[in-house]
């Protein structure tokens, strides 16, 4: 094989595993700047994994199966949603037995059913296919994928333009002030939280019967994690954040790359990459007060 | 004046409900049977039989002396993790960090276990030792990002796991370093050599009859420990204020970034002995392995939650986790798949959490609805404000 061959390969796997993160992200994204740190987004990729899966084995339509995803994606934010933000059960708590239970039930019900493998079909763009190196790589993807040259856009514009996404930041920034202007501060971050949950749903049936067209046990394997690293690491700015994924995709794919390459630099690294760089970003980002200042914390009216 | 009893008293203080505990207790009751009725349909809607899973689950985990040596062993590390989980959560600092913390402490006293000259049953408290120090250290390090820099202690802690995880499938696969020496022809494993017997921790009692290892003793003493500390000291008082209203307790002279790093180093240092006890207990081969682990973290933290931080409430609910830890593994005999413990163990916990919070936010509705918030009076007098 040769270099350039080797490139495309590698650009190529990068881009396929950086899609179902970015979708994730982009709903990450908004509900971290509403201030709600949501560590189910694991919990929301593999539910959706397996109902696309599911759904697309027992109707024979892997478009369907990508509805079913993200409704299931969207039914998990909306239970996180009520719990956290209405019942003012602990997110983290929250997130850590959605996770808990998901990875459960999906490894149980995988085990005792037979699914038919179902997959989207392949979109190419005419013309630009065809430019050298980056041709295959970035225009030859199964359709969802193109779905985030709108969604992505749509999520930025909701954040930084609309009404509803100023809401949010304050919803984020400053509750209290956000409370007492009027803005509804726990029923925004349940909304964010459905927008969360429907993106990574979509991230997650695009995993499942985009990428792959098969589900297997814990087959997000931590993604949902890597994309809460993302979104630090992006220092809560969506095109940072999209970076990030695009970074930790492209390591993925290194690492699952050189075996075959003959390559030795260890895997561990690597993998441990996305989550160390999350760290060190937090380090050096903090002084820039970029991330949401009520970052994680319930709000209560009442209490400061 | 009788402190013993006061002793007896303020310990078992949460255990003795008043009416409005009564109502919670019993919503509790009926989720519980909801979480279990939930399972029994699941299982039953994929061709098992319920019946057959719980007598599987009883005779795996308490149908004789075997079954019960098997649910204490599984018991104990979730137990410690647990302990330890109160002391950061009562500080009000959220400690989620706890399986990387295990595996820390696998990875230390594995270590010590494999490279210290020591030999006899003294190597064993050096191998607790390191891993109670590892973890802790591992756990401290978020303390030192929020104290320089103010990094969200959740998100540190939960990014530090999967750096722990890696740094402990790194020391396994890298033969200069912890891996197996091969054998023979055969390949070397990613794990490490088996511990020495003085690295072990001591078994009392003998195959077929009840077997209890000292890990379990450990843990005992880590939750009464952990118990007269919060309920009894000075610093179990100070943790206490912090955790209900820290800028109260700035204000009456709590070092707060101080404590609360301790609180939380405390809690890594009690998954870190967890670790240990994981690694020199005959649960497994005595070999550290990346999934030695085996979710023990994210278990006791779930223990810790569904015993409200409290350490003594959390012993009863550890055995209940390790009934469902070791029952599972006997499930696959009846053709129904050990991964419905992890599902009825989810669920558990929701039921245990959800119905207070559940209560009380509709108890606030229900308030806000009946007695709307008044209108403060109108100022009709001008106020001269004194310049």
């Amino acid at each position: 094989m040769s270099a350039a061959t080797d490139t495309a390969t590698i650009l190529s796997s990068g881009i396929r595993l950086t899609v179902p993160l970015a979708f994730a992200a982009c709903g990450e994204y908004l509900a971290e700047r509403a201030g709600t740190l949501n560590i189910s987004v694991e919990a929301m990729l593999l539910g959706a994994a397996f109902s696309s899966v599911a759904a697309a084995s027992a109707t024979g339509s892997a478009t369907f199966g990508l509805v079913v995803g993200t409704v299931t994606g969207l039914l998990i934010g909306f239970i996180h949603g009520n719990l956290s933000h209405r019942a003012q059960i602990n997110t983290f708590v929250v997130g850590l037995v959605l996770n808990a239970l998901v990875l459960g039930l999906t490894s149980y019900l995988i085990t005792v059913s037979n699914f038919v493998r179902h997959q989207v079909s392949q979109l190419s763009v005419p013309g630009l296919r065809s430019i050298p190196a980056i041709g295959q790589p970035l225009f030859v993807e199964r359709w969802p994928a193109y779905l985030l040259l709108l969604l992505v856009p749509l999520t930025w514009w909701l954040v930084e333009r609309s009404r509803w996404g100023l809401e949010l930041r304050a919803a984020g920034e400053n509750p209290q002030a956000a409370d007492i202007s009027g803005i509804e501060v726990n029923r925004r971050r349940r909304q964010a939280l459905l927008w969360c949950g429907a993106l990574s749903g979509l991230g997650g049936a695009y995993l499942a019967v985009g990428e792959i067209g098969s589900f297997n046990q814990n087959m997000t394997a931590g993604r949902g994690y890597i994309v809460i690293a993302a979104v630090i690491f992006g220092g809560w700015r969506l095109g940072r954040t999209l970076l990030g994924c695009l970074l930790f995709g492209l390591s993925d794919a290194l690492r699952l790359a050189l075996p075959a390459l003959g390559v030795t630099l260890n895997s561990q690294f690597l993998i441990a990459a996305p989550y160390g760089l999350a760290l060190v970003a937090m380090l050096v980002f903090i002084t820039q007060h970029r991330e949401p200042k009520a970052l994680g914390q319930p709000f209560v009216r009442g209490s400061t | 004046m009788n402190i013993d009893t006061d002793f007896g008293r303020r310990l078992l203080q949460p255990l003795q409900p008043s009416r409005k505990g009564w109502v919670v207790s019993g919503f509790i009751l009926v989720a519980v049977l909801a979480a279990l009725g939930l399972s029994s349909i699941l299982i039953t809607s994929t061709g098992g039989s319920p019946i057959a899973s719980v007598k599987a689950l009883y005779n795996g985990s308490m149908a004789n002396g075997t079954g019960w040596t098997t649910t204490l062993l599984n018991s104990a590390p979730l137990l410690l993790v647990a302990a330890g989980a109160c002391v950061s959560a009562r500080s009000g600092i959220f400690n989620i960090g706890q399986e990387g913390q295990v595996l820390i402490g696998a990875f230390a006293g594995a270590y010590v276990a494999l490279r210290l000259a020591v030999t006899g049953p003294l190597l064993v408290v050096f191998v607790l030792g390191a891993a109670a120090a590892a973890g802790g250290i591992w756990a401290g390090l978020s303390a030192v990002m929020l104290r320089v820099r103010g990094v969200n202690v959740v998100v540190s802690t939960l990014l530090m796991t999967f750096i722990a995880q890696q740094v402990a499938s790194y020391a396994v696969s890298t033969s200069w370093f912890l891996q197996e020496t091969a054998t023979g022809s055969g390949i070397a494993n990613p794990e490490s050599n088996q511990i020495p017997g003085g690295a072990q921790l001591p078994t009392f009692g003998s195959y077929p009859n009840l077997q209890l290892n000292v890990g379990l003793f450990l843990a005992i003493a880590a939750a009464v420990l952990v118990s007269v500390a919060l309920a009894r000291t000075r610093w179990g008082f100070r943790l206490k204020l912090l955790g209900l209203n820290p800028s109260a307790a700035r204000h009456v002279g709590v070092r707060a970034a101080a404590l609360g790093g301790v609180a939380l180093a405390i809690s890594g240092a009690f998954a870190g002995l967890a670790g240990a006890v994981l690694l020199a207990s005959p649960i497994g081969t005595n070999r550290l392995s990346p999934a030695l682990s085996n979710n023990v973290g994210w278990d006791g933290l779930l223990v810790a939650l569904v015993a409200r931080n409290r350490p003594l409430v959390a012993a009863p609910v550890a055995l209940l986790f390790g009934v469902l830890r070791a029952g599972g593994n006997f499930l696959a005999a009846t053709g129904v798949p050990s991964y419905i413990v992890d599902v009825t163990k989810a669920l558990l916990v929701l039921a245990f959490v959800a119905p207070p919070a559940l209560l009380s936010s509709a108890r606030g509705r229900r308030q806000t609805t009946s007695a709307p918030p008044t209108l403060p009076e109108p100022i009709t007098t001008r106020v001269e404000v004194a310049a």
